[in-house]
């Protein structure tokens, strides 16, 4: 057996290399997450957001963007026969899954480093809030990579791949964005960043991370079979 | 079946009769008495869920469709409990608090979002066509969903510090009168589904056996000709190359 | 002299998609070193076997042992040591060839600069050398072919599946690949086709599916 370690490097590699070189999936998610900026500015009709209602645009904002990159995941896999070639090689499938989940995460993370100060330019009155933001942010990319694959390699087989991610994966996402809307809210209070039950939300987050980590890394196998 | 289907129509008539006529009235009026079929309704649903993450965890190791159809049927049950545990808590809620739907209950709100998540194991199984690949996902799906439950009814509950003065806030804290009604009545609803639910498995194995039957008369589905063996060039001779 | 192990033993090997069988009844026994052709019209299983030849795919009943691998119980004992060419080549289109062979170098745990010296031997031997830096997406279907067949033997598997190998290629790249992939050493071989001729020209044994 080739050990995990490498295999997984390799895929990430691959998928980080492939990325660089098509700039697919980043750009789109930029983009795609300042014009939704700009359409909260407008729906909401505010200039200046704080609070709850900062937290919230910036979430969702995060999440519908995160959705482009997971809709994507495997589908040179699918089309270009990487499943097979991850099931013929001697290593553990589950690799596959470690992979793909930390190439979503660099692309998450990828994506808030552009976006958050974009956010934090357009919407706050100061930029106090983004080192406090950094760790929720963190948890949240971990808990939305690992269930953004294990559902995108279930819509990917099936024959409704871009319908069947969002709709699985947004009420399956509903804890975690609770919890890093609540985490977020204090941390972007007008009179600056405050730290309401910060523990807790960032053990929550934790928590749901774990849990499905857990569960991924259990089921992956069955989802490679044929 | 019979029996259990007799014991169902006892246990939930005896329930009712018992919330009715022997548990007290709230001090809210005859609407709590919904109580009596919301909660029960809820509670078996989500048990149904936990129920179907079970099957599907059989289901994967042993690799039987029989579990398969068993955490299909289960989910299916669970969900139009649901529907019912959802439209009794817009009732109740209607009654308690004058508004169809209240945010600030936090066992309600989770119960949507656990409904919405379930609700998408149809579109699941109906986009995968291939039948194992179908079972195996719809599985995975299951347990996936079975450890969201938890995770879910956690965040909700810690979102909302503010919770409503609650009938139900632990079943210690009912008149016995009502926990006995209630409990019977909980009865009940459990054997209400489990009586459902086989009814449904016992419909999908004959409908399964009438499909089958329709297949052996259907060419499209014959069983190919076994495969002919030949060995080339002909001269060669070896044991192992006579056709079968 | 001891009759040695057989590479392939199938026993009343079944395949079923949902209902439909697509694989019934078949029973082959292939030595090591020897080439079988699976022949057959479309739709007639030929993939199919060699998809569960190769593990990709659970028999539905019947025993199928493969290497000396129960399948499908001890399937992860047979990976890495078949070489696969499918009609698709698993090449990724963003990738060059280089790069595929690499990445597939990699996951076959192959030590990296003897992996490096072969991938350069192989994409000589296909006349893919100067090529072996462009993107698949920008070769003709012939050349990722070529590729992909470099890609098949690369980790030097015990058993090779072919599905139409011939597949987009001209005569002189016929040669070339056949070299890479055809009989000899101690190599089985199981080749799916539908030129009949030119299957048995090659072919030890031949199993006509139908």
């Amino acid at each position: 057996m080739t050990s995990s370690r490498d295999a997984c490097l390799a895929l990430l590699g691959k998928d980080l290399r492939v990325e660089l070189r098509t700039l697919r999936s980043l750009p789109a998610m930029a983009l795609f997450a300042v014009t939704t900026f700009v359409i909260f500015r407008f729906g909401l009709d505010r200039t200046e957001l704080e609070g709850g209602l900062a937290a919230g645009v910036l979430v969702a904002t995060l999440l519908f963007a995160a959705m482009l990159a997971i809709n994507r995941l495997f589908v040179a896999e699918h089309e270009q026969g990487g499943f097979e070639l991850v099931r013929l090689s001697p290593v553990d499938r589950t690799v596959l899954f470690a992979a793909k989940a930390s190439a979503l995460f660099v692309y998450l993370a990828v994506l808030e480093l552009v976006a958050v100060p974009i956010f934090a330019l357009f919407f706050l009155e100061s930029g106090a809030a983004l080192a406090p933001l950094v760790p929720v942010l963190l948890l949240a990319n971990l808990g939305i990579a690992v269930t953004g694959t294990l559902i995108s390699t279930i819509a990917t087989m099936s024959s409704a791949r871009d319908l069947l991610a969002p709709l699985i994966l947004l009420p399956l996402l509903i804890p975690l964005v609770i919890a890093t809307a609540n985490a977020a809210e204090p941390l972007l209070r007008a009179g600056g960043p405050e730290y309401d039950r910060f523990g807790t939300w960032l053990a929550v987050l934790g928590l749901y991370d774990l849990v499905f980590a857990l569960v991924g890394y259990a089921v992956f196998d069955f989802l490679l079979e044929d | 079946m019979r029996t259990l289907a007799i014991a169902t129509a006892v246990t939930l008539l005896a329930g009712y009769a018992l919330a009715f006529f022997y548990a007290p009235v709230e001090a809210e009026g005859f609407i709590q008495k919904i109580f009596y079929l919301h909660v029960p309704l809820a509670i078996v649903a989500l048990v149904g869920f936990a129920a179907a993450a079970v099957y599907a965890i059989q289901h994967l190791r042993r690799d039987d469709p029989a579990y398969d159809a068993k955490s299909y049927v289960a989910i299916h049950m669970s969900v139009i409990f649901g529907t019912g545990a959802l439209l009794t808590g817009a009732l109740w809620a209607k009654g308690q608090w004058g508004v169809w739907w209240e945010w600030r209950e936090p066992t309600l709100v989770s119960f949507l979002i656990i409904f919405l998540l379930y609700c998408t194991y149809y579109p699941l199984r109906y986009a995968i066509e291939d039948r194992d690949r179908q079972a195996r996902y719809a599985s995975v799906f299951a347990i996936t969903a079975g450890a969201f439950v938890p995770l879910n009814f956690l965040a909700v509950r810690l979102a909302e510090p503010f919770i409503h003065p609650r009938t139900f806030s632990s079943a210690g804290g009912l008149p016995p009168e009502m926990l006995q009604a209630f409990l019977v009545c909980l009865l009940g609803m459990g054997l209400l589904w489990v009586t459902l639910v086989r009814f449904e498995l016992e419909a999908k194995a004959a409908s399964a056996d009438i499909g089958r039957l329709r297949r052996a008369l259907d060419p499209g589905y014959a069983e190919p000709a076994p495969p002919r063996r030949t060995v080339v060039p002909a001269g060669v001779s070896t044991a192992e190359g006579t056709p079968r | 002299m001891p009759e040695p192990e057989p590479a392939i033993v199938l026993r009343g090997l079944r395949r079923d998609y949902g209902e439909r069988p697509a694989l019934a009844g078949v029973d082959l026994e292939l030595q090591a070193g020897r080439t079988l052709a699976v022949l057959g019209p479309n739709g007639s299983g030929k993939t199919t076997l060699l998809r569960v030849l190769a593990g990709l795919l659970r028999p539905s009943a019947g025993e199928a042992s493969v290497l000396g691998c129960p399948l499908p119980r001890e399937t992860w004992r047979l990976r890495g040591r078949v070489g696969y060419l499918g009609h698709r080549p698993l090449l990724y289109r963003d990738l060059s060839p280089r790069e595929n062979l690499r990445l597939a170098g990699r996951l076959h745990g192959l030590e990296r600069d003897g992996c490096e010296a072969r991938i350069e031997t192989l994409l000589e031997a296909v006349g893919m050398q100067r090529r072996g830096d462009d993107r698949v997406a920008e070769l003709s279907a012939g050349m990722a072919q070529r590729v992909a067949a470099c890609g098949a033997v690369l980790h030097e598997p015990e058993l090779l599946l072919l599905d139409e190998p011939d597949s987009h290629l001209d005569a002189a790249a016929r040669d070339s690949v056949g070299a890479l992939i055809g009989p000899g050493g101690d190599r089985t071989r199981v080749l799916v086709s539908h030129e009949r001729e030119r299957a048995l020209a090659e072919a030890d044994e031949a199993l006509e599916l139908s």
